[in-house]
């Protein structure tokens, strides 16, 4: 089943449509450094001003653009759409009936979200290799330690990095699930998941919520860029990744908990 | 000592003479109503049963706790003799379905979507995957159209594609809720005779519809639903039964002839021209015994009818208010 489903997902025009736009991102930041010469140095997002220096760069500034928003929130249209969008269909009814099972449901639609997020980041980094490779020389990376990392590890690491940024949407992909099993508009799912990752970004920008930063889903969103240390350090990665599983246990549990008990009326 | 367990010929006829679907006090409340209230259903194997009762009467949310979309506040069910819904997984396989109308995705073609909710089931192995889909849509008349997307389909294509659906394996109990619904009278004939075909290969069919016609032309079985409750059930000619049935005669002397039939104990009478009509009684004077004593009588019988009660005339009798919104 879980074939057929990701198979589904991939044919669907708005799935493509992310997945291109996720694809075109660095594209473009890359275009705009080629046409402006680059931002000076220490402006605009980080590693963008190393872009021109060298292709590698655009994948990770395309990262680190799409990571705050744009990411999360295809994420949550993916996410809210899992058995939201199966029940305004009404197809709900005829999975269950099938019978598809709920649990065995609930775990093929988490699989696909998973594999979503994974690509929608790989996305990122494709099109920003590509777009690096053609527009700028590539070398030897050197990191954030200042030592330089050799050009076939330093594409590992970046392809590593879109792998962790893909990990750290899984905690609000959890919610967004969560959110999908509660209402029968994918719509509604979709808003109120986006709406959380605003409401996540506020948080962390009023200092006097300090205590509760560290469990704030989006807090160690940008902690990939670790990966380009030299030695790597991976506290912020790991804490990130404790913090994802926290909130896929917690929503995957509450998910579980509704969607195994409601009564199907769409 | 323990009675000898049975050996397991007499198990399998157990479950095959076991109901296709039985219910005890089968109720569901939303906050304060009661959409269904205790409704005791008793559909036996191998039945056409007609599911009657007026939009709002709770046909549906009784189907869907039958299979096992909501659940029940009270009461129990079992479908095809194994309770429900602890064998789900074992049962559902065998029951095909339609409810409240088809539903599937817009941009997929009928045959993608047959495809992939015959993946969605264990046991929807990918090699004969194909041959099923080809069967089901042949069936409901859909080859023609299997590669078009769902988006395009008319509403009674919907409709075949739906019932295709409920056909993607061989099924002993259809669940059929509204299955003609939309769809033009030839469409509508070849349902009937597809129910028809249905049943006599021994599948039991649970029909829910509000076109009267179409049940007596079909079902042998019945129940008629009226604010979530089920107010009777039984064979069609049982119900029919419970009703009145007239005598009508066309006669040169209608006097005479209402004095034979008073004598006789029929009541109710009426004269209209030529035509004198009066109620029979179960187990009083029948037809054939009407008709010598009226030509003993000296009145000459040109014409002489039994008119049973339509199952509409029935309805309106059990629910008081015929066809419409109850609530």
């Amino acid at each position: 089943m879980w074939r057929a489903e990701l198979h589904q997902l991939f044919r669907r025009t708005i799935v493509r449509v992310q997945l291109v736009v996720l694809f075109l991102i660095p594209v473009l930041l890359a275009v705009a450094v080629k046409l402006s010469g680059g931002p000076p140095a220490g402006r605009g997002p980080s590693f963008l001003d190393q872009v021109a220096g060298n292709g590698v760069f655009d994948a990770l500034a395309g990262l680190t653009v799409c990571v705050p928003f744009l990411l999360p929130l295809t994420v949550a249209v993916v996410a809210g759409d899992t058995i939201a969008g199966e029940a305004s269909l009404g197809t709900l009814r005829y999975l269950l009936v099938r019978p598809a099972g709920r649990v065995r449901l609930l775990a093929v639609k988490a699989v696909t979200v998973v594999v979503y997020c994974g690509a929608a980041a790989l996305s990122v980094a494709a099109g920003g290799l590509a777009a690096g490779a053609a527009l700028f020389p590539m070398g030897p990376v050197i990191g954030l330690s200042g030592t330089p990392i050799p050009l076939a590890d330093g594409i590992g690491r970046t392809l590593l990095a879109a792998v962790v940024v893909g990990a750290s949407l899984l905690g609000l992909a959890a919610i967004g699930m969560f959110v999908s099993t509660l209402v029968n508009s994918p719509v509604g799912a979709m808003v109120i998941t986006a709406g959380l990752v605003v409401a996540a970004l506020i948080v962390e920008n009023v200092p006097e919520l300090a205590f509760a930063h560290p469990w704030v889903f989006s807090h160690d969103w940008l902690a990939f860029g670790d990966l380009l240390r030299t030695p790597v350090t991976w506290g912020g990665i790991v804490q990130d990744l404790l913090l994802q599983a926290g909130y896929v246990a917690v929503f995957g549990a509450a998910a579980w908990a509704r969607f195994t008990t409601r009564d199907v009326l769409a | 000592m323990q009675p000898p367990l049975p050996d397991d010929d007499q198990r399998l006829t157990l479950s095959a003479t076991a109901p296709a679907i039985a219910t005890e006090g089968l109720t569901k409340r939303f906050g304060d109503v009661a959409a269904v209230d205790g409704v005791d259903l008793c559909v036996p194997a191998g039945s056409v049963y007609g599911f009657l009762g007026p939009n709002g009467s709770g046909k549906t949310t009784t189907i869907r706790m039958l299979l096992g979309l909501i659940a029940p506040s009270s009461g129990s069910w079992s479908l095809l003799g194994r309770d429900m819904p602890a064998a789900s997984e074992r049962t559902l396989p065998q029951v095909g379905a339609l409810v409240e109308g088809p539903a599937f995705y817009p941009w997929l073609s009928g045959w993608d979507n047959l495809a992939r909710f015959d993946a969605a089931g264990a046991d929807g192995q990918r090699p004969t995957r194909a041959g099923r889909v080809d069967t089901a849509l042949g069936r409901v008349g859909l080859t023609a159209a299997a590669r078009k997307k769902y988006r395009a389909y008319s509403l009674g294509m919907r409709q075949r594609l739906g019932l295709a659906a409920a056909l993607l394996r061989p099924r002993r109990l259809l669940v059929l809720d509204e299955p003609t619904n939309g769809m033009d009278p030839q469409g509508t004939r070849e349902i009937r005779n597809l129910v028809r075909d249905l049943a006599s290969d021994g599948t039991t069919v649970f029909l829910s519809s509000h076109l009267l016609s179409e049940v007596e032309q079909v079902c042998t079985h019945a129940g008629v639903m009226s604010a979530g409750r089920l107010l009777a059930q039984g064979t069609l000619a049982d119900l029919r039964a419970a009703g009145d049935t007239r005598l009508r005669v066309e006669v040169d002397d209608p006097g005479r002839a209402l004095a034979v039939l008073s004598g006789l104990g029929l009541d109710d009478a009426g004269v209209e021209g030529a035509h004198v009509s009066a109620r029979l009684h179960p187990g009083g004077a029948d037809a054939a015994h009407c008709c010598r004593e009226l030509v003993l009588g000296g009145v000459s019988v040109s014409m002489l009818t039994t008119d049973r009660p339509s199952l509409e005339e029935l309805f309106v009798a059990l629910t008081g208010e015929g066809f419409d919104v109850a609530r």
